[in-house]
């Protein structure tokens, strides 16, 4: 038997690119934004990414085992669900609402589904939203960048709550409370400990466009519609928005670039790309410009994960000299 | 006419062109060749030989009635000491006829250079001459050549393109007899009436580029493309595109957009076989692989046991844990060193018990590279949920039918599934459908 010789289907060689390399690289790619939280908010963000990160890991683990099926977490994609979650909390957040929150995204949403690559939401996306509706107190208390976290949560809920830009944009007194473009751009703002710093985030997108591991549609379909739409109608009068304020308060970018573009929530042809890109974009501009909420990124996306099969189903491309295909 | 082309999708593999400079080596007579019946795409021949006869160099020792097949020579001297069912690679059993070699090389008395005043003897003259498509396919040459009469064949494709990693066959044979591809090529072109040819090479083969740029020179009908080196650039489809932007519809073949693709070693081989009238009984043949001791390209004797070839090239430094005849990502695995080499065997790769691992399949991501690599644009991924459910219509609704089996999806897929191996299984779970469709 020693000698047999191995009978097995081509190619016979495969391209070193794997699944926990990608996710590695989706992980470096956060670095910028995750120490970008740590410079405005402090070392308390340390300690959240980290429960959240160890909870979404043990989650996985155990719900594996339980369902008696293989160990996963070597494939680091639970990391980084836990590191999306956690930087799209504010820094004031309970470590058990991360750690639950962790728990919801892996067990329920992702494993409860099939595992990787077969959630029908963003994990962490799906999980924030339910933290939102759970604990909404907890999960819009922002506090502005130098102010310890730690001493906020202690002093207690309502201490040093305070409006986010888009808050100030929507219900503020004055337009004067408005940040800078640049305190906007740097990060010096309020908001979920990640989303602040739109520098931060660029650098991270350029690394995961560097690296092929995103292509480009998404987040620039999603990121000009927002733009579009909110220059349109964000204004007093048609066409006078201030579309620039947009795209940098808020999630926008987190969403756009780290979130929209999670393979398994995401189309898989350029058409369909964009078409989700749109479809987000539309849809923060809508709930940004016209409804109650002032944030509208995790809904949009996890509004158009929810499409995603259809768009597929959809978008088959014709493939080389033949026919497009009748869906 | 110097112009990088290409075409979508594809993915960039390793070149390992570790034998571009090793001169062809001819190869002996082995004291025994096996020659299989079926060494092309068709119908298998019929041998015409027997225990006990006597053979010679050329002599046809099988052929058949069908018109897609090409019929089988002796490429030795010898005795025939047994024709017998052999289980080949492909997993189908066919007849191969055994001979044992005398050593003399008495070269076949009826063999004598073609005589052909029009195409249709032309064609004729080219199935006498066994010759199938080199590049790997085997696809009978006279076939190729002789379009439907409503098909304006207007231009000739010449593949040099030799994208498979490892492989330097067609390479070798520009460099070492370019004199001979550019004859094959007016010979084709004056009788198939074509006053447009393109020699399509990848960009990594500069010294092939030149050569045949000389020749470029010399005739206004003929041009050499260079190709950006992307697999699978010689993929004939691909290369139709890449050099004449024309897209050969799903389904159909080359002639229906006016064009005939031959490889480099095939025009190259009819050069020869108008001269001589020798039918096509030996392969350039390049062997390489982690286990080989001294890799390079072989001449040999077709029908010659693949130890034989192995042995010749200084044996193994290593025992082999697969073994390929052709490239990484078409070839196919064989299962046992005494099979043997065919027509359109380019390539002999032994790989180490390292290199030929396979990898463990983890869970699709849908990260959307393989819709990517496809050159196809099929979107692989949703084939292969349908093939492994065998669910036909959504087979046929992903066009399931227009992969051309090139790999790239296999070799990109990050979670390391076998794409391109439940696509064939699709591709026959479909076949079987229609066939029982029909039978109804």
């Amino acid at each position: 038997m020693e000698d047999r010789l191995t009978v097995s289907s081509s190619p016979h060689i495969r391209d070193k690119a794997n699944t926990q390399r990608i996710m590695i690289d989706v992980v470096i790619a956060l670095l910028p934004a995750t120490f970008a939280g740590v410079y405005f908010f402090g070392t308390r963000v340390l300690l959240v990414v980290m429960v959240s990160i160890l909870s979404c890991v043990v989650s996985e683990y155990l719900s594996r085992r339980i369902m008696k099926r293989s160990n996963t977490i070597s494939d680091f994609s639970a990391v980084v669900t836990g590191l999306l979650l956690a930087l799209n909390l504010p820094p004031t957040v309970p470590l058990w609402v991360a750690a639950v929150g962790s728990a919801i995204a892996i067990v329920v949403i992702k494993q409860l589904f099939g595992g990787l690559g077969q959630n029908f939401v963003n994990p962490a996306l799906g999980a924030r939203i339910i933290l939102m509706i759970s604990y909404p107190g907890f999960m819009t208390n922002w506090v502005k960048p130098g102010v310890d976290a730690v001493s906020a949560a202690a002093s207690g809920v309502d201490a040093i709550s305070s409006a986010t830009p888009l808050q100030i944009m929507k219900y503020g007194a004055s337009i004067a409370d408005l940040p800078s473009y640049g305190e906007l751009f740097w990060g010096n703002i309020m908001g979920c400990l990640g989303e602040t710093s739109a520098a931060a985030l660029l650098i991270g997108a350029v690394y995961l466009f560097a690296r092929k591991i995103i292509s480009p549609e998404i987040p620039f379909a999603f990121i000009g519609t927002t733009a579009l739409f909110t220059w349109i109608f964000g204004g007093t009068t048609l066409f006078t928005g201030d579309f620039l304020f947009h795209v940098l308060a808020g999630g926008l970018l987190l969403g756009a670039i780290y979130m929209a573009t999670d393979y398994a929530t995401s189309p898989m042809t350029v058409k369909g790309r964009i078409i989700m890109g749109i479809g987000c974009g539309l849809l923060t501009g809508i709930i940004r410009l016209f409804t109650n909420y002032t944030e509208g990124v995790s809904f949009a996306i996890v509004l158009m994960n929810i499409m995603v099969p259809l768009i597929d189903r959809y978008t088959i491309p014709k493939s080389f000299g033949g026919e497009k295909a009748v869906a | 006419m110097f112009v990088k082309r290409f075409f979508k999708g594809g993915t960039n593999v390793p070149h390992y062109k570790n034998t571009a400079n090793c001169e062809t080596v001819k190869m002996g007579v082995p004291e025994k060749v096996i020659i299989p019946m079926i060494q092309h795409i068709g119908a298998p021949c019929e041998p015409c030989v027997q225990k006990g006869d006597t053979v010679k160099v050329g002599q046809i020792i099988g052929d058949s009635g069908k018109f897609i097949s090409a019929p089988v020579h002796s490429s030795v001297s010898g005795t025939v000491v047994g024709v017998a069912p052999m289980l080949q690679s492909g997993g189908f059993y066919v007849p191969a006829v055994e001979i044992e070699t005398d050593g003399k090389q008495e070269v076949y008395e009826g063999i004598k250079p073609p005589k052909y005043s029009n195409i249709k003897e032309f064609i004729e003259a080219i199935r006498q001459s066994g010759l199938v498509g080199l590049g790997g396919a085997g696809f009978p040459a006279h076939v190729k050549l002789s379009p439907p009469p409503d098909k304006k064949i207007d231009t000739l494709v010449i593949n040099g393109a030799e994208c498979e990693p490892f492989i330097t066959s067609d390479y070798r044979e520009i460099i070492e007899n370019s004199w001979n591809v550019i004859s094959g090529i007016n010979i084709v072109m004056e009788i198939l009436n074509i006053n447009n040819v393109i020699i399509g090479i990848e960009d990594n083969k500069p010294e092939a580029i030149e050569v045949m740029e000389r020749i470029d020179k010399s005739s206004d009908k003929i041009s050499v493309v260079k190709l950006k080196s992307r697999y699978p650039q010689g993929a004939e489809k691909m290369l139709i595109y890449a050099t004449t932007r024309r897209k050969v519809p799903a389904g159909k073949l080359p002639a229906d957009v006016g064009v005939i693709v031959m490889n480099v070693n095939s025009v190259s081989f009819i050069s020869e076989y108008v001269k001589t009238g020798m039918p096509l009984i030996k392969k350039r043949v390049t062997v390489d692989g982690p286990s080989v001791k001294n890799p390079g390209n072989v001449e040999v004797l077709i029908g010659t046991p693949i130890h034989k070839v192995f042995d010749f090239c200084g044996g193994f430094t290593v025992p082999p844990k697969k073994v390929l005849m052709g490239g990484p990502m078409m070839g196919l695995a064989q299962y046992s060193l005494d099979l043997s080499v065919v027509k359109h065997t380019n390539a002999l790769l032994a790989f180490d018990d390292k290199s030929s691992k396979i990898p463990e399949s983890g869970a699709c991501i849908r990260c959307g590279r393989c819709v990517w690599a496809c050159p196809m644009n099929l979107m692989p991924l949703c084939l292969y949920n349908n093939a492994i459910k065998e669910n036909i219509d959504e087979l046929n609704k992903y066009h399931v039918n227009d992969c051309i089996e090139c790999g790239c999806c296999s070799y990109v897929c990050p979670a390391k599934i076998n794409l391109v191996q439940s696509l064939r299984l699709g591709k026959a779970k479909v076949k079987q459908a229609a066939a029982a469709k029909g039978g109804k």
